[in-house]
């Protein structure tokens, strides 16, 4: 139990569920719900792993990853925003389709060794006392580009016209597109993205924080988790990246708790009998469910959440609500 | 080229190069065609083994081979075919658990877990023991069934309050409570119920089993070997009632009113808090039920992985039955063959493809229900109507 440890490995494995969350919020305040988080994660990790494996360039296998769940994603937008089918249940056939297809794909991937992305220190941030050692040390890099990446997308998504543009498709489609935005030029553009960070969050999985392919047991469900963390943070990249900060430190805390023999002066169950450990790895679900009351109920307080035309086509022409 | 708006002419490619045709995609105003909704599914199935194919053929596999392979192992022989039914069986209660549950706009994507949680409160009759362990059948498997389906009922009941309660998301907690319930079951198994150290409850008494054909085969010589259990007929009797409560009562009313327009439904004074409450608890009693039928009637015991994801895939069962619980039945034998099928081929993920194909594939034919699409000779182009081109 070393908090040091924790922090550290927490921020690597919040990295994760950071950029998942942050492509399914880009997508969601376009007023697409993309339910197929899990599905592009686990077909991410699997390209990947795959390419990196074929090329011994990690690099490349974050693009391949980056593509694949991104192809992925555009299967949704074009049932969703040209179909106008159902987004709740297309989303959900994404996540099949993508578990089924990195299934296929990546049938003999198990046991191989892969190229990994390369832990460094960041020179110069890495010598701050305390901090240091936890932010900025032996890091991949797609952790540093967590810590820019979540600032930059609040800004570009509250400041910046481009990200006007996108709120108003998520709010009010209408209006929108009387002022000119394309409304399903930019509801394809943010799924694509969304499902590329997803890409990007599954390759970050086989590829850094737990290397290798374990077929499903690869995101074991932290593409929902995800999802859940964007109703939690309320649609805010910032909230996000905290959230899924202190999610990776707590998975890891619980690891951690099975370790040692004694808690507090206390005997650790955990230690004479790891059977309880089952009760542990329930936790993390536990707890989504709990950030969902909170984030909820502060939702219905303040009446502000979700963007308004969340889950709804749009049609030109017809008869705006 | 964003495709769909109403009544407009699709001209995108007409203008690159002058085709003697254009697609015309309007929006219906008749009635859909009685036929076409099922059609529809069909086409769907079809559109999806063939895609499955084009990537079997990617991976190097013959997908004629893989197909035929599928056929024989699935309606090849009756022992094959009583095998497809009893996969079949927990399909169609989980079918009808999210039908039911869908109808209402409410997305339960729990059945998993409260299959599982069925499973669990059902092993509590022959475990704790609840009911003396010489109980007759006739005691044991009705309290078993009752215990699965409060067990379900109950792992449906959590969400449905939340959602009710709090508006809490049902489809994140649903399926968050999968997780935490495969982890329930597997602390009995591998802990407290563990049979000598293996990760499985000891076998149940017989007089816990559900009662299959080979049991009659000393009677009834065609039987031998058939494992098909009465399990299939909680699943008929189901469909039956789920049918009923839906099309007939008042209560069914009421989920199709709130399902369609919850405006409405609110108008008319019906409790939407309430509904969700009582309809995710009867979705979930199903589902539970579901997994009684499966440790009775065909492992006979608790144990790891008993369902290869059949809570799932009653998602993509009610969706291509278009929520109707005779198409459930249907579509359940097709999905349990299939579950057969994967059992005995790999890569394993196959039949989840397949799944997702077919999912994906009639999604997006339920366009086909709200527009028409013809092909019209091209006429010289008439200007449009005034504000129909933006």
């Amino acid at each position: 139990m070393n908090l040091e440890v924790i922090l550290h490995a927490g921020l690597a494995t919040g990295t994760i569920l950071l950029f998942a969350s942050i492509g399914e919020i880009l997508a969601e305040r376009s007023g697409v719900l993309n339910l197929g988080v899990e599905g592009m994660m686990l077909l991410g990790a699997m390209a990947g792993f795959s390419v990196s494996l074929a090329t011994g360039n990690p690099w490349l296998g974050i693009v391949a990853a980056m593509l694949a769940a991104g192809l992925l994603s555009l299967a949704h937008a074009v049932v969703t925003v040209s179909f106008q089918a159902d987004q709740v249940v297309s989303g959900l056939s994404l996540t099949f389709l993508g578990t089924g297809l990195a299934l296929v794909l990546g049938n003999g991937l198990t046991g191989q060794n892969a190229a990994l992305l390369p832990n460094f220190d960041l020179a110069g941030l890495s010598a701050l006392p305390l901090v240091g050692p936890v932010f900025f040390m032996n890091h991949s890099p797609i952790v540093y580009l967590g810590y820019l990446f979540a600032p930059l997308v609040w800004f570009y998504i509250e400041k910046t016209r481009p990200g006007m543009h996108l709120r108003a498709v998520g709010e009010k489609p209408v209006a929108a597109d009387t002022m000119g935005v394309n409304v399903y030029a930019l509801r394809y553009g943010y799924v694509f993205v969304g499902g590329c960070l997803a890409g990007l969050a599954g390759a970050t999985i086989s590829l850094s924080v737990s290397p290798g392919w374990y077929s499903a047991q690869t995101t074991s469900g932290q593409g929902w988790i995800a999802i859940g963390l964007v109703i939690f943070a309320q649609w805010n990249p910032l909230r996000a990246a905290l959230g899924a900060f202190l999610f990776g430190a707590l998975r890891r805390a619980l690891l951690d708790l099975q370790g040692p023999s004694t808690l507090l002066g206390f005997t650790n169950p955990l230690f004479i009998n790891s059977n309880f450990g089952f009760f542990l790895q329930m936790v993390p679900y536990l707890l989504t469910i709990l950030a969902l009351v909170i984030g909820s109920r502060a939702a219905m307080r303040k009446r502000l959440g979700a963007p308004a035309a969340l889950g709804e086509p749009y049609i030109r022409g017809e008869r705006g609500l | 080229m964003w495709l769909l708006p109403p009544a407009r002419v699709v001209s995108a490619a007409k203008a690159m190069i002058n085709l003697p045709f254009t697609l015309l995609v309007e929006k219906r105003t008749e009635e859909v065609p009685r036929w076409l909704p099922a059609a529809t599914s069909v086409g769907s199935v079809v559109l999806a083994f063939v895609v499955s194919g084009i990537v079997l053929a990617a991976i190097g596999a013959n997908p004629l081979q893989v197909y035929g392979f599928f056929a024989r192992a699935t309606f090849g022989s009756w022992a094959a075919f009583s095998d497809t039914l009893v996969k079949a069986t927990p399909l169609i209660l989980v079918g009808l658990a999210c039908s039911v549950a869908f109808k209402m706009k409410l997305w339960n994507i729990g059945a998993e877990g409260q299959f599982y949680i069925g499973a669990f409160f059902a092993s509590l009759v022959v475990l704790v023991p609840l009911l003396p362990t010489d109980s007759s059948p006739w005691l044991m498997i009705p309290a078993m069934m009752a215990m699965g389906m409060l067990g379900g009922a109950l792992w449906g009941f959590l969400p449905g309050l939340l959602k009710a309660r709090f508006q809490v998301n049902e489809i994140i907690t649903t399926l968050m409570l999968n997780y935490v319930a495969v982890l329930w079951n597997n602390f009995w198994i591998f802990d407290r119920w563990s049979d000598a150290g293996f990760q499985m409850t000891p076998t149940f008494g017989r007089n816990s089993w559900l009662p299959r054909l080979s049991d009659y085969a000393r009677e009834y010589p065609l039987f031998s070997g058939l494992t098909l259990h009465l399990g299939v007929f909680f699943g008929l009797f189901a469909a039956a009632a789920v049918w009923w409560i839906l099309q007939r009562s008042r209560w069914g009313y009421e989920i199709r009113l709130i399902g369609d327009n919850p405006q409405a439904a609110r108008y008319a004074g019906v409790s939407i808090a309430r509904n969700v409450i009582w309809v995710m608890m009867l979705s979930g009693a199903l589902a539970g039920l579901a997994g009684m039928a499966e440790i009775s009637g065909v492992v006979h015991r608790l144990q790891e992985r008993i369902s290869p994801g059949y809570g799932f895939t009653g998602i993509i069962v009610a969706w291509l039955a278009k929520l109707h619980p005779l198409g459930v039945i249907l579509v359940s034998i097709l999905f349990g063959a299939l579950i057969v099928a994967s059992r005995e081929v790999q890569p394993s993920g196959i039949a989840q493809m397949i799944q997702g194909f077919v999912l994906f594939a009639v999604i997006s034919s339920d366009v086909l229900l709200r527009y028409k699409i013809r092909l019209v000779r091209a006429a010289p182009q008439p200007a449009g109507p005034p504000g129909e081109f933006a």
